[in-house]
């Protein structure tokens, strides 16, 4: 079985809607705000989220605008935040939690994988807990092992949760709107080196629909298919590829649960060579899965090279820069994966 | 002075009422499963009736619960309906949890029950969400959560609790100390002359009651609750009582007596309430009786009306995973 694909919601906000300069930081503080200013019911619960602004500084100054009521700061206590997330959520309320490295879920997961998932089905479909939790995650920082993995599988891999991973600003704040909307728990995975990075970002309540991929690019040759901050950097080697006569299209799933499979399957069979690129170890990763939908397909009468994966190496991520670096595809990997996929098939 | 429960008739005869329906329910879920009739396994609270009694008088219906694998006693203490969860034991389509969820998660949010947990502890963290989501709405709505003395070992429960505490939730920790968490005796594994001694560590107030005793977990529960609808933070309460028959059907006894168990047989809240409440001129015999045939009667009707039922479907399974 493949991983459930759900009905396309309605697009996103035209492209002609206003937008404005913004951080992805910034983006998802002004996705919480849009949310809380709408719906009393909406809070954000994590550690240091208050006055110290959260560890990435994404919740910033909004203690100061919403009050510690609705910005509330919590002890140290991973699964009794998201155990107090869940029980809030299944009474009326919409809570937004963030945990502080992605890493850290691991001391909730009793909370994520056996509560807030299972409840809706176990319980008969007599309850919902719509709950958004904010986690980020990825290498890059020198925070090493503990503090820089990509776990995004650990959760696709459990049926009850939905599970995005913006690329962009403006995906940050659409998705997170999207999520904030939705009736079940999402997880919702940023990236650490994206957080700093900038964006045309749509303005007011706008939505990313959840479960619609972007294609950012579109070419001829090859369609690669990259998660998080991989996107951009397949963005970066696609233009290096132009530069040497190969044309890439780019597809981010932005959903990894539910995913848009009909995208991915359109772009594949378009190109004929297909090259997937995470940041997560490679074993049993989001892109083995994708692989096999490919293969399970029509789109494997399409295909003209083997399916090429680009993972991060199955090793804890190391501290130190040349390392660490090392452990994840980088934007030369992906070029050279790419190169070597159009010249030899 | 709290109303003195085996005083008053219609009070009287509920909480009897109450305690009966629990302990036939789960003879005739024993007794069912003992005959090849019912399928999975199943957690009997039988001769710790008075706990969910005594505390589930103390509330409100809209009040929440968070239950336990061995939660049949809350689920019908909080007001459920034994048909509905015969069916759900029973594997049947109008079961509470449409045959998904089974003895385990049976919860029933019309009575404000948050369901059952599979997972020891796992319902202290959300009972503490649930008090922090009545309290920024603004309502006066108090919640319970039972859990066993083994939940006491669990890091949910002190986080759950370290939370509940440093936000004055309106929530109450409602330990029921069977003695033993599975095998591991609780006086073994907890260095404390009581359990509710743990309380002070996490600045809230503790009491120990008899858990056989309904009047007794009423007015703790009562008083615990009253503080916490007024604002006054949360509050743990230890219940002493004994599960009668094993932790599951695994359970061979090897880590008790069968003196220890014939000595807590003899201390049966059911008995010993009757006899508070003719002494106390609450009931009459009479009453006693009829309050027994009554429930036995409804409990053979919700037998025979979940066992009529359709079988759980398995045509909607995968659409049952989210909600819209």
């Amino acid at each position: 079985m493949t991983i459930e694909t759900t009905a396309a919601q309605p697009a996103a906000a035209p492209a002609t809607a206003e937008t404005v300069t913004m951080t992805y930081s910034e983006a998802i503080r002004d996705a919480m705000r849009i949310a809380m200013a709408k719906d009393p019911a909406v809070f954000i619960m994590g550690e240091d989220v208050g006055t110290y602004g959260g560890a990435f500084g994404v919740t910033g100054e909004l203690i100061n605008e919403i009050g510690p009521d609705r910005i509330r700061d919590t002890t140290i206590s991973e699964l009794g935040i998201m155990g107090a997330g869940v029980g809030a959520a299944m009474t009326g309320m919409r809570p937004i939690v963030e945990i502080q490295f992605s890493d850290f879920t691991a001391q909730a997961m009793d909370q994520i994988a056996n509560q807030a998932a299972k409840i809706h089905f176990m319980l008969g479909g007599a309850v919902s807990v719509p709950m958004v939790i904010r986690a980020p995650g990825g290498s890059g920082t020198g925070a090493a092992a503990q503090h820089s993995q990509s776990l995004e599988a650990w959760f696709v891999h459990i049926p009850g949760l939905k599970v995005v991973m913006p690329a962009t600003a403006d995906d940050a704040k659409g998705l997170l709107l999207s999520a904030i909307d939705d009736p079940n728990p999402v997880m919702v995975i940023e990236h650490k080196l994206l957080y700093k990075t900038s964006g045309e970002v749509r303005t007011g309540d706008i939505r990313t629909p959840l479960g619609v991929a972007a294609v950012p690019r579109e070419g001829k040759d090859l369609t690669i298919i990259a998660t998080g901050v991989e996107v951009s950097r397949a963005l970066e080697a696609a233009e290096i590829l132009a530069a040497d006569g190969i044309e890439a299209t780019v597809v981010d799933p932005r959903t990894l649960k539910p995913l848009d499979s009909d995208t991915i399957l359109r772009t594949v069979k378009a190109t004929g060579r297909v090259l997937l690129v995470q940041e997560a170890v490679r074993t049993l990763g989001f892109m083995s899965e994708v692989s096999a939908i490919i293969s399970e397909s029509d789109a494997f009468g399409y295909l003209r090279a083997p399916i090429k994966r680009l993972a991060g190496l199955d090793i804890p991520i190391p501290y130190a820069p040349k390392l660490e670096r090392a452990s994840v595809p980088q934007v030369e990997d992906i070029v050279a994966a790419a190169t070597d996929l159009v010249r030899k098939w | 002075m709290n109303t003195q429960i085996v005083a008053d008739r219609e009070l009287a005869a509920a909480s009897l009422a109450t305690m009966w329906k629990i302990r036939r329910f789960e003879e005739a879920v024993e007794d069912l499963y003992g005959r090849g009739l019912m399928h999975g396994t199943m957690h009997l609270s039988i001769g710790q009736e008075a706990v969910p009694t005594g505390a589930c008088l103390a509330l409100n219906k809209d009040d929440y619960i968070t239950s336990t694998h061995r939660g049949h006693g809350h689920c019908i203490a909080k007001g459920a309906d034994m048909e509905r969860m015969m069916a759900e034991l029973l594997a049947k389509e109008t079961g509470y949890c449409r045959g998904r969820g089974g003895s385990m998660h049976i919860a029933d949010t019309e009575t404000g029950n948050l369901g059952a947990n599979g997972i020891v502890a796992g319902g202290i963290p959300i009972a503490t969400g649930a008090a922090l989501s009545a309290k920024m709405r603004g309502t006066k709505q108090v919640a319970v959560s039972f859990h066993g003395d083994g939940a006491m070992g669990e890091g949910a429960w002190h986080e759950g609790v370290v939370l509940a505490a440093m936000w004055q939730l309106p929530v109450v920790f409602l330990c029921e100390n069977n003695l033993y968490g599975m095998s591991m005796s609780s006086e073994k594994a907890f260095n404390l002359d009581q359990l509710s001694d743990r309380a002070k560590g996490y600045g809230i107030p503790g009491v120990t009651v008899d858990g056989n005793d309904v009047q007794a977990v009423y007015d703790a529960t009562k008083e615990a609750v009253d503080r916490a609808r007024a604002g006054g933070g949360p509050t743990f309460i230890e219940a002493k009582t004994y599960r009668w028959r094993g932790h599951s059907k695994s359970d061979k006894n090897l880590y008790r007596t069968r003196d220890e168990i014939d000595e807590w047989r003899g201390k049966d809240p059911i008995p010993h309430f009757e006899a508070l409440a003719l002494a106390a001129g609450g009931l009459t015999q009479a009453d006693i009786d009829a309050v027994r045939d009554n429930v036995r009667t409804e409990l053979r009707s919700a037998v025979q009306r979940a066992n009529a039922a359709p079988d759980a479907t398995a045509d909607d399974l995968l659409s049952a995973v989210y909600a819209r």
